[in-house]
């Protein structure tokens, strides 16, 4: 009795103090706060998770840089020049430094690359290598050999400041490929113990590592004094908070103990949108949502069926029931913050047109047994528009006999690599870089596409658009080929996603672009 | 009562056996590739899944993994999760969180429940009996999430009284908050079992012989009724060690406390093997050994009971 009575009035004395301890007065240090969820890696090439990429980027400089509308400009490198689209010559701009005083040479790109590319060293970002010549050598076809080769013979340090780099094929992206994280160079402490890298990455960014990564808590980062390249950051220093709960986040930027939050969960948009008012972000993603059709399946063989089923399809209907409206309906095989986006290029085959889609449906001699409609459990937002989809397809074209097939996360995508799926299946893609190339080549191209499609016509297409230095010129390559995968309908472009953040009122200049750069947290302003 | 102890604690010997067996093939039961999983949709060649499948044994049956496992466990080797971070590590970063999260609630309910309780049962059927047993319903029919949310906005957002989310204040600041919604179920239950057992010992034989002795209601009360009363309350507390745990899964992910329940979650969706058995086993051990000190305590409450 006694002891229970000290307890409570100790517990009764702690609430008392926590009740005037309230205080959020944070004294302003010119850094600032951002919410989001725990990356997987923070060595560049070990990771492909957006949440790793918003640390990496800033502690890193890539050779190419992207700028906000998605076009690569220099920014580790002088120069990024090629003749016949294959060979590369790389000039690195002399005098930068690592975090840790190493200078910034050719080869602290080749080393990282290498390292990336070595198929024992298992890293996560190993097949964006895969463009460079020798990576065969370094990733046997047989997963039981051993790799004839550690280096990419397409990787030549020609002196401190310049790099050759030879490809497999032309390959006129190749600069947008170096905006990708992975492509980060790598000092020498890095390479001799990868464990520590991971733990405390030294690169040659804006920003350098505050301590190690707390992980599962932050990862804090301040300006790094050395920093000679053009991203001056303009405050002091940001905090990357991992949540596990996107809604916890929420609630901490409303209680001012965030500055930034990228992604507020839709079911709080509405009311983030009232009492955000003008710190409120919204924002087009470059992910886009897709229905593949498993065209090695009899049955989804003729174009006219596919067209059908996408012309079956209420996006708009979708957007609003699922989404707020919020999210952009596909006009286009890509979305529309890629540089070679062409409104309505898709046209009436993804405008919601139930007659029409009827008429093709019966032209193409209808649909027999069960349609089964695949997706994960990842979002719970996949059921529900997988539900809307096939009352559309029961109303719309009368197949009445449709199941659900709703797969663990983990098993989702093994399933499609090894053609298991029956029907219709969800996918998506988020942008490596902004090209059109980097959706129509990885989805539809003939080497890799999951639906077995096969077009000679489109993958010549592509690899003349892959041979053309000319921006412009390569877009409207790749655009006829697109006019192709629209023409067969292989896969149909369903929803591109938004982007919805918020600021805290400490902070300003908050941009938060569709790609891989994200946050652009150089630029934030810290009241 | 020392040999009753060594009995016991060599009894967690099989159970520490058994649940890690029990477990690892649960895990090894989920369906899907664990390295295909992390991979997500952007291509990964099949060389680089076969390192990390190799890496990591996956391709050996269940119980050649599990005797490697074990083999790691005796040379004090937790294993990797599989993104080759040391199970170690993680989990002693996590453990300190929850066990501050744990014992907080622990004592909040222990305290706050025994008063609430001895309070409703000494004035049984009068207001304070009926809103005790009121307001513990309430707590009991409210799931632990729209608790943990309601409270976060209110005492957090609102108010602001306690932080909404995070370690960063520390302990008890960061832990008031969760700890109080955590332990608000196990608390309503104490109050419930201490009220009850408190008001019907109050009528037994030899509470009025301590009354007829002429001791004092404080003495009555406090040595003789509410000791024997405890001994449910104990029993209780023992068993919701476990229930805690659950409950810390919710609790740890609305207040954004990097903690062990919240690693078994992800885990499980991950099928990261060598985390949930590492996580999980020390769980059984702790409730083993928690459940011990309850038998011990029994013998403290009522001398009557022995052990051999």
């Amino acid at each position: 009795m006694n002891v229970a009575g000290l307890a409570a009035v100790a517990l009764a004395a702690s609430l008392g103090l926590s009740a005037c301890g309230g205080d959020d007065a944070k004294a302003s240090d010119g850094t600032f706060t951002v919410g989001h969820s725990e990356p997987d890696h923070l060595m560049p090439a070990n990771t492909t998770g957006s949440y790793a990429f918003d640390v990496i980027t800033e502690l890193f400089d890539n050779l190419m840089d992207l700028t906000k509308d998605g076009k690569a400009v220099p920014l580790a490198a002088e120069s990024v020049t090629s003749d016949d689209q294959k060979v590369w010559t790389i000039k690195v701009k002399a005098g930068q430094k690592f975090h840790n005083g190493e200078p910034v040479t050719a080869q602290s790109f080749a080393d990282a690359w290498n390292n990336a590319a070595y198929g024992p060293n298992a890293m996560g970002a190993n097949d964006y290598f895969s463009y460079i010549k020798g990576y065969e050598d370094l990733n046997p076809e047989d997963e039981n050999a051993k790799p004839k080769a550690d280096k990419l013979s397409g990787i030549e340090v020609v002196d401190q400041d310049t790099l050759k780099v030879t490809l497999n094929d032309p390959f006129s992206q190749f600069p947008l490929l170096l905006t990708y994280p992975a492509y980060a160079p790598m000092p020498k402490a890095g390479l001799k113990d990868p464990k520590a890298f991971d733990d405390h990455p030294i690169g040659n960014g804006p920003y350098m590592m505050d301590g190690n990564w707390e992980r599962n808590k932050q990862v804090k980062l301040v300006a790094f004094p050395g920093y000679t390249g053009a991203r001056k950051p303009k405050n002091k220093g940001v905090t990357w908070k991992s949540y596990s709960s996107a809604d916890t986040a929420y609630t901490d930027l409303r209680a001012g103990r965030i500055d930034v939050l990228q992604t507020i969960p839709s079911a709080k948009v509405p009311e983030a949108k009232r009492l955000l008012g003008d710190r409120f972000l919204a924002r087009k993603m470059s992910t886009t949502d897709y229905l593949g059709l498993p065209v090695f399946d009899k049955r989804f063989a003729n174009p006219d069926l596919r067209k059908a089923i996408s012309m079956a399809i209420d996006r708009q209907g979708v957007n609003k029931a699922v989404y707020n409206g919020s999210y952009f309906p596909a006009d286009s095989l890509i979305p529309s913050i890629i540089p070679g986006h062409r409104a309505n290029a898709c046209g009436e085959l993804c405008t919601y047109d139930p007659a029409k889609a009827r008429q093709l449906f019966d032209k193409a001699g209808g649909f027999s047994g069960t349609l089964e409609l695949y997706f994960s459990n990842a979002q719970p937002t996949y059921a529900q528009w997988m539900r809307i989809v096939a009352n559309s397809l029961r109303d719309n074209l009368g197949i009445k006999d449709i199941q659900f097939r709703q797969v663990p996360a983990s098993d989702y995508f093994s399933l499609l690599g090894d053609r298991k799926e029956k029907g219709p299946y969800r996918q998506n893609w988020e942008a490596d870089y902004p090209s059109p190339q980097n959706y129509l080549e990885n989805m539809w191209g003939s080497a890799g596409n999951r639906m077995g499609w096969k077009s000679t016509e489109f993958d010549d297409l592509i690899a003349k658009a892959n041979k053309t230095s000319d921006q412009q010129q390569a877009n409207a390559l790749y655009n006829q080929a697109e006019d192709v995968a629209i023409r067969e309908m292989p896969m149909i472009p369903l929803w591109t996603w938004a982007g919805e953040g918020g600021r805290s009122k400490r902070v300003d200049n908050v941009t938060i672009t569709p790609f891989s750069t994200g946050l652009i947290a150089t630029e934030v302003t810290v009241k | 009562m020392w040999r009753y102890v060594l009995r016991r604690l060599l009894q967690a010997i099989p159970v520490f056996i058994g649940t890690t067996l029990l477990i690892y093939a649960m895990v090894f039961a989920l369906p899907g590739d664990p390295i295909q999983a992390l991979a997500g949709d952007k291509p990964v060649p099949e060389n680089v899944l076969a390192v990390l499948r190799d890496r990591y044994n996956l391709n050996d049956p269940l119980l050649v993994q599990y005797a490697k496992y074990m083999w790691g466990l005796f040379q004090g080797d937790l294993g990797e999760n599989y993104t080759g971070q040391s199970v170690s590590e993680m989990l002693s970063g996590r453990w300190a969180v929850t066990a501050q999260l744990a014992v907080t609630a622990w004592v909040f309910e222990l305290v706050l429940g025994v008063l609430l309780g001895i309070w409703a049962g000494l004035r049984r059927g009068r207001f304070a009996d009926t809103l005790v047993l009121s307001g513990t319903t309430l707590v009991i029919a409210v799931p632990v999430f729209v608790l943990g949310y309601a409270a976060q906005l209110l005492f957090g957002l609102h108010w602001q009284i306690f932080p909404t989310a995070g370690t960063d204040d520390g302990w008890p600041m960061s832990y008031l908050l969760p700890g109080m919604v955590l332990g608000s179920l196990g608390l309503s239950y104490v109050a419930r079992l201490t009220r009850t057992s408190l008001s019907e010992n109050l009528r037994a034989d030899y509470v009025r012989t301590a009354n007829a002795k002429g001791l004092s209601r404080a003495r009555v009360v406090g040595r003789h009724a509410l000791r024997n009363s405890l001994i449910p309350v104990v029993t209780y507390l023992g068993v919701d060690f476990g229930n805690m745990m659950a409950g810390a899964v919710v609790t740890e992910g609305i207040f954004n406390l990097p903690g062990i329940g919240g690693q078994v979650f992800e885990s499980i969706q991950l099928k990261e093997g060598p985390v949930v058995v590492g996580a999980v086993t020390l769980l059984v051990l702790i409730f083993l050994l928690v459940n011990l000190v309850v038998d011990l305590l029994y013998g403290v409450l009522d001398p009557r009971i022995r052990y051999e």
